[in-house]
């Protein structure tokens, strides 16, 4: 059997919140897993990044949002994506990011929250767990 | 009693004992016993001095809080200006001494609050300001002649300062009497915080054009405050957090210098800003020794002859990295640390993150805790009563003149690779700090450094985040605040703002000061971005390298 191809990330700063540790943090984390990882680095809009989802052919997107406005910002990236056609990709969030708001995000179509101090390994395991890909991969 | 969540082999409740010496993340060995021994090549009057004296280890006064305590701050700046005003009035009437200003994220970066791109972040995490009708809401019924503001306020520090003079003209208060300080360190920015719009050069010239504006016209405004925090909390090692500090001041000192001016004429307006991490040893140390290096940096390189011009002013607190999401109250004593390490670390002002920083912007409540973690410091504690009180400890006068070599290795190794500027626009320096920010992460994730609450005492179900009370934006601050925009844009003479905005454009280009014609054109409410505009149009914009 082929073996499956490298998991590809993109990892994101939208909007104009400039706290980068977490997300050049968790870039290296996965990039460490044997992910490729494409980092934008700061204040994409909405519009950039899924453009860069469509180019990249990137499985997973992670956006990182410290600055409150994560549900915002959440629906924006989604819709852009759709606008473009993107349905099999997984969103994931991190950074500050309170439990209430968890479920709308959810709603909103973000998969996986990981909050300040979330373990790279149970970030990995997700993303292993959830990528669309795996789906059609027999085990 | 086992288990099976054993880290770094020690059961969770366990204490951790030292089998061998800690090593500090900038190398430094800390011992197991300091004796007279490691401090006896220090000579009291050259190394470490009375307070007040040089080379000032012991304080940059010499009745530091004996005769005055630190000024006890605290972020806050919120969506609107009213809400913001009304914020600044409870602080002065609950015995704050000093205000700080935060501003949102477009303010910072120079977009008005109707622009697509600022959606997201309008009042956000400070408030928004478009025009000088904000800033005049902000101060209304606050004697700008009494207060010290300090502004958090970096790319567009020139228009906010230009904003705060003319508020105050129209309240009768001269220039000359305005106190306060803007943050004003572009450098930082590309390192590590991301608030930068133009590329370095000619951000570096506004910044040079602040400190030249201020020196004959408002002469008792920290004009700069050099900021190492943000580093910090980025991966930079303490001793970094000053040595690169150090570096982008000199920088700034360079371009005002080569203008003609003498570093004693402004000297004084030169502040810092450092934060305190974990270890408050390390950060006491820290700031003994910064005081030192600054002293002999200005007396034996830059000349300085005023005495004054050898002190270090900062500010210091912080804590918010430090903070953990689990346990949230822990975060109180946390806090209480930093702000223990500050003052014993002789700090002139103090701003201190709310327990509730990994969730949210601060409430009243959590911002008046973080507030009254000082009062009692300086009011139960007895911490004021003698100057100094660490002085002469054999390991704290030993660890301060460790540091303070190790200040110096740093500094010359970048003005051996090239400089500051060239390290940054290289991203050399945000890749260092980006490894050694995960190495710090991983040692957590490994339980090797120990975080109460995360990988150490967690007991099962206790009290996370549930019941916390959060502060919550107003989901009308956008639309109000752009209705309010509207209506300035309305009610201005378009004929002045256009003629104020020309004006500005031509000393962008001719090199001439730039604060005057900032000054005028605020006055004509001139909104933020339509001043930007001028200066990107002049020059374009940059992106910084990330470094991974």
């Amino acid at each position: 059997m082929e073996a499956s191809p490298r998991i590809r990330v993109l990892i994101s700063k939208v909007g104009l919140d400039g706290h980068d540790r977490g997300a050049k943090l968790v870039s290296m984390a996965l990039r460490n897993a044997g992910m490729e990882v494409i980092y934008t680095g700061l204040r994409n809009t909405p519009d950039m990044v899924a453009q860069a989802v469509l180019q990249e052919g990137v499985d997973v997107v992670g956006i990182s949002s410290l600055a409150g406005a994560h549900i915002a910002t959440a629906r924006l990236v989604t819709e852009a994506l759709k606008k473009r056609g993107v349905g099999d990709v997984l969103i994931i969030m991190g950074g500050i990011i309170p439990k209430r708001d968890f479920e709308a995000l959810n709603q909103i179509g973000v998969k996986g929250i990981f909050s300040v101090h979330a373990s790279f390994d149970d970030i990995i395991d997700f993303i292993r767990k959830n990528v669309p890909q795996a789906q059609g991969v027999s085990t | 009693m086992s288990t099976p969540e054993k880290k770094a082999g020690l059961a969770p409740d366990e204490d951790q004992t030292h089998t061998q010496e800690t090593v500090l993340d900038s190398g430094i060995r800390i011992k197991k016993l300091y004796t007279p021994q490691d401090i006896a090549h220090l000579s009291y009057e050259k190394d470490i001095g009375d307070p007040g004296k040089f080379p000032y280890v012991r304080g940059i006064y010499p009745e530091m809080y004996w005769k005055k305590p630190w000024t006890r701050r605290l972020y806050a700046g919120y969506g609107n200006a009213t809400e913001t005003n009304r914020r600044f009035k409870f602080l002065l009437e609950n015995g704050q001494s000093g205000l700080s200003a935060a501003l949102d994220l477009p303010t910072q970066i120079g977009l008005d609050s109707d622009d697509p791109l600022a959606a997201a972040d309008v009042g956000r995490v400070g408030v928004a300001i478009d025009t000088l009708k904000d800033m005049e809401e902000i101060f209304a019924g606050i004697d700008l002649g009494k207060v010290s503001t300090s502004f958090t306020i970096n790319a567009t520090a020139a228009i906010l300062l230009a904003m705060y003079v003319a508020v105050g003209e129209k309240q009768g208060v001269p220039s000359k009497n305005l106190r306060g300080t803007v943050q004003n360190d572009i450098l930082k920015e590309y390192i590590a915080r991301g608030q930068y719009v133009f590329p370095p050069k000619p951000s570096t010239r506004i910044v040079g054009d602040i400190i030249e504006y201020c020196i004959h016209n408002i002469p008792r405004f920290n004009s700069i405050s050099v900021a190492g925090s943000h580093m910090h909390e980025n991966g930079a090692t303490s001793v970094q957090q000053v040595a690169y500090t150090f570096c982008d001041a000199l920088a700034y000192i360079d371009e005002v210098v080569r203008r003609g001016y003498h570093i004693d004429q402004f000297a004084q307006n030169i502040s810092f800003l450092f934060c305190s991490r974990q270890n408050m040893f390390e950060d006491i140390c820290t700031y003994r020794a910064a005081r030192k290096r600054w002293a002999h940096l200005m007396k034996d390189r830059l000349q300085a002859k005023d005495p004054k011009s050898y002190t270090l002013k900062f500010a210091a607190g912080g804590g918010g990295l430090w903070m953990t999401k689990r346990q949230p109250l822990n975060n109180i004593g946390r806090a209480m640390i930093v702000a223990l390490a500050s003052a014993l670390g002789g700090a002139q002002s103090v701003l201190l993150a709310a327990y509730d920083e990994p969730f949210a912007i601060p409430t009243e409540d959590s911002a008046r805790i973080s507030l009254n973690l000082q009062n009692i410091l300086v009011h139960e504690a007895g911490i004021t009563d003698t100057i100094d009180p660490l002085a002469g400890s054999y390991f704290v006068e030993s660890l301060t003149d460790e540091i303070d070599r190790k200040i110096v290795e740093t500094m010359e190794w970048v003005e051996k690779n090239g400089g500051i500027l060239s390290l940054i626009e290289k991203g050399d320096i945000q890749r260092q700090l980006a490894r050694q920010a995960m190495a710090e992460e991983m040692r957590v994730q490994k339980g090797e450094s120990v975080l109460v609450g995360v990988n150490r005492f967690v007991a099962e179900g206790e009290k996370g985040e549930e019941d916390m009370v959060f502060h919550e934006p107003d989901p009308m601050t956008r639309q109000h605040q752009v209705e309010r925009l509207a209506k300035v844009k309305k009610e201005r003479d378009p004929r002045k703002v256009e003629s104020a905005l020309d004006g500005l454009k031509k000393a962008a280009v001719e090199g001439t000061n730039l604060m005057p014609p900032l000054i005028q054109a605020v006055k004509t409410y001139a909104t933020l971005a339509e001043m930007v505009k001028v200066f990107k149009d002049v020059w374009g914009t940059y992106s910084a390298p990330s470094g991974i």
